[in-house]
């Protein structure tokens, strides 16, 4: 199983496994894969099935809100060591933006029907993935919150 | 080694007037003006509040007849000194346009000379705090330093507490034992009116060897320490011990928002502070618009346009500006200037509108931490 | 009185002609300034000047020029209250006067030696360009350097073609990213903080400086910290308002400090706990 075993190298690799217990690392392997998007590529649009999400090992990623009449605006962009999607822990499980590699992106896929049935079957597992997108969600509120300041401009007026 | 006393007569004291201004000096000293005591220039002892007492209190103030001939009677005037040594507008240059750019024009008027006669304690311990902030730090103020070289102080001990003194909770009065040029004990007894004097400096000394005098008798050196005793034990207030430490920890102190509810924000407390020294600048053009003048003013930091930067204020609330003004006065300063910017003056409590108490304060915030 | 002793007085203002207006931003510009009558003007990265408008009132800006060359005295200018418009609206060859340098700069030679992270958000980066300039000066005496900075949209970054130019070196790490994108920008979108995550730079012997305005250096100072860096190895410049630039007007006292004469650049232990108090 050579590919397992590069695919278990890859995660490693990623911030998002870091302390993660051996054995679930494997259990996540087991819905994994490897995948390379060109620049200009969609890894999802908004609206479709949340069937995956990408840890990105490379590359730029752009969030996207596209509108009829408007260049699509990119919200966020996630590069190197980044966790993208996280949709598909959430009902209805459905993008709610579009994801467009800026660059060649290489990326690592999961397979969210697989491994959320191994996280509903393994508690321990899920509470590690969950563990691990809690944060990713809070700093994007975070993020998010602190684009909406608009900390570089003057203040304003009174 | 304190220098030998003297006393000098009551009747003799003009010519202590008199010598100075020989020496180029404006006298100035305590005298009544619109039912105040201030320091005022003076031409002679009959100038000075003579049988004049005052009673004070938050927001309050009051002169009295003391039923003596007493000349130095009253606790403090309603001012401190600082006004004639950083005056409250004070014109630093004009400038006036030449060519596309502007050039500019200093006609400063000589620094005046000064004899402060009647400085109280609590007034020159405010000088010397001063002195730190306009001439110890790596800038100093030209012109202060230059009016404080120049000037003369005769204190004048006092011998009796105003309801608002603290003054020897922060061992800033009511005795001194350095920076003055020359120290006055006003003694009466019967009708024996004389001042007991003891110089603090050369300048000092060589004024005392002009003056008709005579020696210091036991009796007299007693009644001078009877009355430096009576004012620090008739001090009614006090301000707590460890109030630096305490304020810079209770930033947060919701004691804060109380004073809030009562401050007016109306600066009093910082315009008759001895030793506050905010300033604010004050550019202008005259109606040609080819000359313009920089006038420095008093400022305080109960204004919101103090904290100003781009766009807004940094202290927006009450509180937090009543905060920048008590921590300043009793902690920051420490950490400034080597010592407490409070003198225990308590002028800030009799200026109050509202009577706004900092040792009352002070007490709160360490109640509530 | 003699010209030096006038000189001498930190409250007299200088005449400088303005040689050179650059338009920036749609509210910044920068100028370059030469002293009226010549001579030079020798200032540290990190430190401010008094700026005067004829008649119109004075502000603390910081000297975003090169401290090698001393012939030309340059600030980065936002218009957003009377003194800054006054001086916006003058034009070239008319003057302003200069109070300064004042305040304590960016210690970039005593941090020789270790690895270099610039942040800055918006107009920060003006008074984080001199120390910029001092750093790539002296490149060999760093371990990495990293520039990370925060804009609110593309068309608002400060110094592009700058920002452009430190990216084409080979041994400078530069990451801009935008609040807003614009169409057409095809960089980072995010806010400044997630730019200190993969900027490769040796928390243990890394020394940061942070410009921006308030909030952005808390949040920035807090993704430093958790990077690794310690906090004594953070420095921030402060902005509060001043009269005097001297420390004697009380303006822009920060608790303790005063920013003028105590700052405006901070080491960041020792203001933290400041940073956590409103409207100090």
């Amino acid at each position: 199983m050579v590919q397992v075993d590069n695919l278990g190298r890859i995660l490693e690799e990623h911030p998002f496994a870091q302390g993660l217990d051996p054995a679930l690392k494997d259990v996540m392997i087991g819905c994994a894969a490897n995948e390379r998007f060109e620049a200009g590529q969609f890894l999802f649009r908004e609206g479709g099935e949340a069937k995956k999400f990408y840890l990105v090992r490379s590359g730029v990623v752009a969030v996207e809100v596209h509108a009829p009449g408007r260049q699509a605006l990119t919200v966020e962009t996630i590069d190197d060591g980044g966790v993208l999607g996280w949709s598909w822990l959430v009902a209805p499980y459905k993008w709610t933006f579009d994801a467009r590699a800026q660059t060649l992106v290489r990326a690592l896929s999961f397979d969210a029907t697989c491994l959320m049935r191994k996280m509903e079957s393994d508690p321990v597992l899920g509470y590690q993935v969950m563990k691990r997108f809690v944060p990713v969600m809070a700093h994007r509120l975070h993020a998010a919150r602190m684009q909406m300041f608009d900390l570089y401009g003057p203040a304003k007026k009174g | 080694m304190p220098d030998s006393q003297a006393v000098i007569d009551r009747k003799d004291l003009g010519a202590m007037f008199a010598l100075l201004a020989e020496e180029g000096y404006q006298p100035v000293a305590p005298r009544v003006h619109d039912g105040a005591v201030l320091y005022a220039p003076v031409s002679g002892p009959d100038d000075l509040p003579k049988g004049i007492g005052d009673e004070e209190e938050g927001g309050h103030y009051r002169l009295t007849e003391r039923g003596d001939a007493k000349l130095f009677g009253h606790t403090k005037p309603v001012q401190g000194l600082k006004a004639h040594l950083y005056p409250a507008r004070q014109k630093l240059w004009s400038a006036e346009r030449a060519g596309h750019g502007f050039r500019i024009v200093k006609d400063q008027d000589p620094a005046p000379r000064y004899a402060f006669i009647g400085v109280r304690a609590c007034e020159l311990s405010a000088m010397l705090i001063q002195d730190k902030v306009f001439e110890g730090g790596p800038y100093a103020d030209k012109g202060y330093a230059e009016r404080r070289r120049n000037c003369f102080l005769v204190v004048v001990t006092c011998d009796h507490a105003g309801a608002a003194c603290f003054c020897a909770s922060q061992q800033t009065g009511p005795d001194v034992s350095e920076g003055y040029d020359l120290k006055l004990a006003e003694i009466i007894d019967g009708g024996r009116h004389v001042f007991l004097a003891e110089a603090g400096s050369e300048k000092g000394r060589a004024l005392l060897d002009r003056l008709p005098r005579q020696a210091a008798s036991e009796a007299d050196l007693k009644a001078a320490s009877d009355q430096r005793q009576a004012a620090a034990a008739g001090q009614k207030r006090a301000m707590i011990s460890g109030v630096a430490e305490l304020l810079a920890a209770q930033l947060e102190s919701r004691h804060w928002e109380d004073v809030a509810k009562r401050c007016m924000s109306c600066g009093n407390c910082t315009m008759v502070c001895p030793t506050c020294f905010c300033s604010t600048m004050e550019d202008a053009t005259d109606l040609s618009g080819l000359k313009a003048e920089r006038t420095r003013k008093w400022d305080s930091c109960f204004s919101i346009d103090y904290s100003y930067i781009h766009g807004g204020s940094v202290r927006n609330s009450g509180a937090s500006r009543y905060r920048q003004w008590m921590t300043h006065k009793l902690s920051h300063w420490v950490k400034q200037f080597g010592v407490s910017g409070c003198v225990g003056c308590g002028r800030c409590i009799i200026w109050c509108p509202v009577g706004i108490d900092i040792t009352a304060e002070a007490k709160a915030i360490l109640k509530g931490a | 009185m003699s010209a030096a002793l006038q000189q001498a007085d930190p409250m007299d203002v200088r005449p400088f002609r303005i040689e050179k207006i650059r338009k920036e931003l749609s509210d910044v510009f920068t100028m370059e300034l030469v002293p009226e009558g010549g001579g030079s003007f020798a200032f540290k990265p990190g430190q401010f000047n008094m700026i005067y408008s004829f008649g119109a009132g004075e502000v603390p800006i910081s000297i975003s020029g090169d401290p090698a060359d001393p012939s030309k005295l340059i600030h980065t200018i936002r218009r957003v209250g009377a003194a800054t418009e006054a001086i916006g609206n003058l034009s070239e060859g008319m003057a302003v006067g200069i109070r300064g340098p004042f305040g304590n700069p960016w210690p970039v030679e005593e941090v020789f030696g270790s690895d270099l992270v610039i942040l800055a958000g918006g107009l920060g980066l003006a008074p984080l360009r001199p120390a910029i300039y001092m750093a790539l000066a002296h490149r060999q005496r760093f371990g990495k350097v990293v520039l990370l900075y925060g804009s609110r949209s593309p068309s608002e970054i400060l110094f592009p073609k700058e920002l452009e130019k430190w990216r084409g070196r080979f041994d400078t790490k530069v990451r801009v990213t935008v609040d807003r994108a614009e169409p057409g920008w095809s960089g980072h979108v995010g806010v400044v903080t997630k730019l200190v995550k993969g900027a490769g730079f040796d928390p243990l012997h890394t020394v940061a400086f942070v410009c921006g305005p308030e909030i952005m250096m808390r949040y920035g100072i807090q993704a430093l910290e958790d990077s690794g860096i310690d906090r004594t190895g953070i420095y921030v410049s402060m902005e509060r308002n001043m009269k005097c630039g001297i420390g004697l007007c009380g303006h822009c006292q920060w608790g303790a400090p005063f920013v003028c004469k105590d700052g405006p650049v901070f080491r960041f232990d020792e203001v933290a706990d400041a940073f956590k108090v409103r409207e100090l």
